[in-house]
């Protein structure tokens, strides 16, 4: 790890003056410290090296509670997974959120990372994090597990980088209809998850559209009254490992109709994937085999498998037939 | 920018209260290896993959390779040294024994360190919790299958002991 400044701000106010308003991401300048499971890694790879760490697990206006009220849940963004993945309200009214959470890396990390991190963190592709290798993400000129090693890389095709994105939490508060508030210069901004997310581009090498400038302060979800929802997740071990693919559905049914769907895949795309073309079908119809059928087709059309990663599409599909079957049981 | 500075840290250790004079980027478990001379946490990939530097932070199993030493300076953190009392072992590492749930030895401080956590928490683990509780903490010699009759040997001998205390 390079040297760095340490600085332990009293306020947000005076956190966010310490950044900048260049693309988050950007491998100098100042960094937020929250639980620094993936910062640190970063750092000692050298894929990070901030002049500066800012301490914002002391800020007394950044939350590490969880909060309900008749709108929803609203999650500071300093709650860790554990914390997700224990409380009642969230295992009895978000289950998905509180799987993925269970579901995501090992106690110890779950103690530590917090939500707002584990959104923001970055991915696990094995170019991008190998110090060595310059690739399209950290600036190069090209994405080398298009051609290469890509097992376990995207199947769909939306940016120059093929990384998957590797939250399990993100996928399900995608399908949870979670919104994002942040915090910067420019003041305050909430927006719809399926926005904060955004396929890196060469103008912004990063997965989401987060400023330089702002940090995330919570994420809400909106009442689940009606709602069941559910998380399943295929790693290549049982237990600590990053999804192959991950699955979150969430179902409104009413008397064997499905009033409304909500179906969001990881480990498919450089984003958390939301696929509406299956909640189009799902919506309004009788739940049957038949429907659930259609719709994990629906869910992975229009994937394009890379070279070693085409199992994904038959074990998404399966996913889904699974999550869905098991909601509407 | 000015070259970096070192900062003071009070770390509380097995309840002892160590001030250090050290660089940011220093990490709790350098600092506990090099700066407090505490070996107990083993650095092995450093990245948070393996679990072998396993300390108790505030009460819960965190890897100290990802916690930068700064960042403790007022939290109660617990190491593999601070368990047993004078020539008393703690009754996970009395099971680690008895159930022969180590080879090499590498991992088992990190281990241990997680399941005290997990009876500090629950006093009586079923055996899918006692698992789940080791879940961060890779063993490359295989010894799963006894690591999990430590685990429930050692909330017996911590019932146990709590009984007669009585």
């Amino acid at each position: 790890m390079k040297p760095f400044d340490f600085a332990r701000p009293e306020t947000i106010e005076d956190a966010v003056a310490m950044l900048d308003a260049r693309p988050a991401g950007h491998a100098n300048g100042s960094a937020l410290l929250a639980g620094g499971t993936d910062l640190l890694t970063l750092m000692k790879a050298d894929l990070s090296a901030p002049d500066r760490l800012i301490d914002i697990k002391r800020l007394a206006e950044l939350d590490n509670r969880i909060e309900e009220d008749e709108e929803g849940l609203t999650i500071g963004a300093l709650v860790t997974l554990a914390q997700l993945e224990e409380d009642p309200r969230v295992t009895a009214l978000y289950p998905a959120l509180a799987e993925a959470s269970s579901l995501a890396a090992t106690p110890q990390l779950r103690h530590m990372a917090t939500i707002g991190g584990n959104l923001l963190q970055r991915p696990r592709c094995w170019y991008f994090r190998n110090p060595h290798v310059h690739c399209w993400l950290k600036g190069g000129d090209e994405c080398q597990a298009r051609q290469g090693e890509n097992q376990r890389h995207a199947i769909f095709d939306i940016s120059p980088c093929v990384a998957v994105h590797p939250s399990d939490p993100a996928t399900a508060l995608l399908a949870l209809d979670a919104t994002v508030r942040l915090r910067g210069a420019a003041g305050e901004r909430e927006l719809p998850i399926a926005d904060f997310f955004a396929p890196p581009t060469a103008e912004r090498c990063t997965e989401t559209i987060i400023r330089g400038d702002e940090l995330i302060v919570a994420v809400r979800l909106p009442a689940a009254q009606g709602w069941r929802s559910t998380y399943l997740k295929a790693m290549d071990r049982k237990v600590w490992a990053f999804a192959l693919v991950g699955v979150a559905a969430a179902l409104r049914v009413d008397e064997g109709r499905v009033i409304d769907a909500r179906l969001a895949l990881g480990g498919v795309a450089p984003i958390p994937w939301r696929a509406e073309a299956a909640e189009r079908l799902l919506a309004g119809s009788d739940i049957s085999a038949e429907v659930i059928s259609h719709a994990a087709e629906a869910a992975l059309d229009g994937a394009q498998p890379l070279a070693k990663n085409a199992y994904k599409i038959l074990l998404a599909k399966a996913l889904v037939r699974r999550a869905l079957m098991a909601l509407s049981g | 920018m000015e070259p970096s500075r070192h900062l003071p840290v009070t770390l509380s250790v097995n309840g002892s209260q160590y001030p250090i004079l050290i660089e940011p980027r220093r990490t709790l478990l350098d600092a506990l290896r090099h700066d407090l001379g505490l070996t107990g946490a083993k650095k092995v990939c450093d990245m948070g993959d393996c679990g072998a530097c396993t300390v108790i932070v505030d009460g819960k199993a965190m890897y100290a390779c990802l916690l930068l030493a700064v960042d403790c300076d007022d939290r109660e953190i617990t190491t593999i040294e601070g368990l047993a009392t004078g020539n008393e072992l703690d009754p996970v590492q009395e099971a680690f024994i008895r159930a022969d749930a180590f080879q090499c030895g590498f991992c088992t401080s990190g281990q241990i360190m997680s399941l005290r956590a997990l009876l500090d928490a629950n006093p009586e683990p079923d055996d899918d919790q006692i698992l789940r509780a080791v879940t961060g903490n890779l063993c490359r010699c295989g010894a799963y299958p006894n690591i999990l009759k430590a685990g429930r040997l050692a909330a017996d001998l911590q019932a146990q002991a709590a009984s007669n205390g009585q």
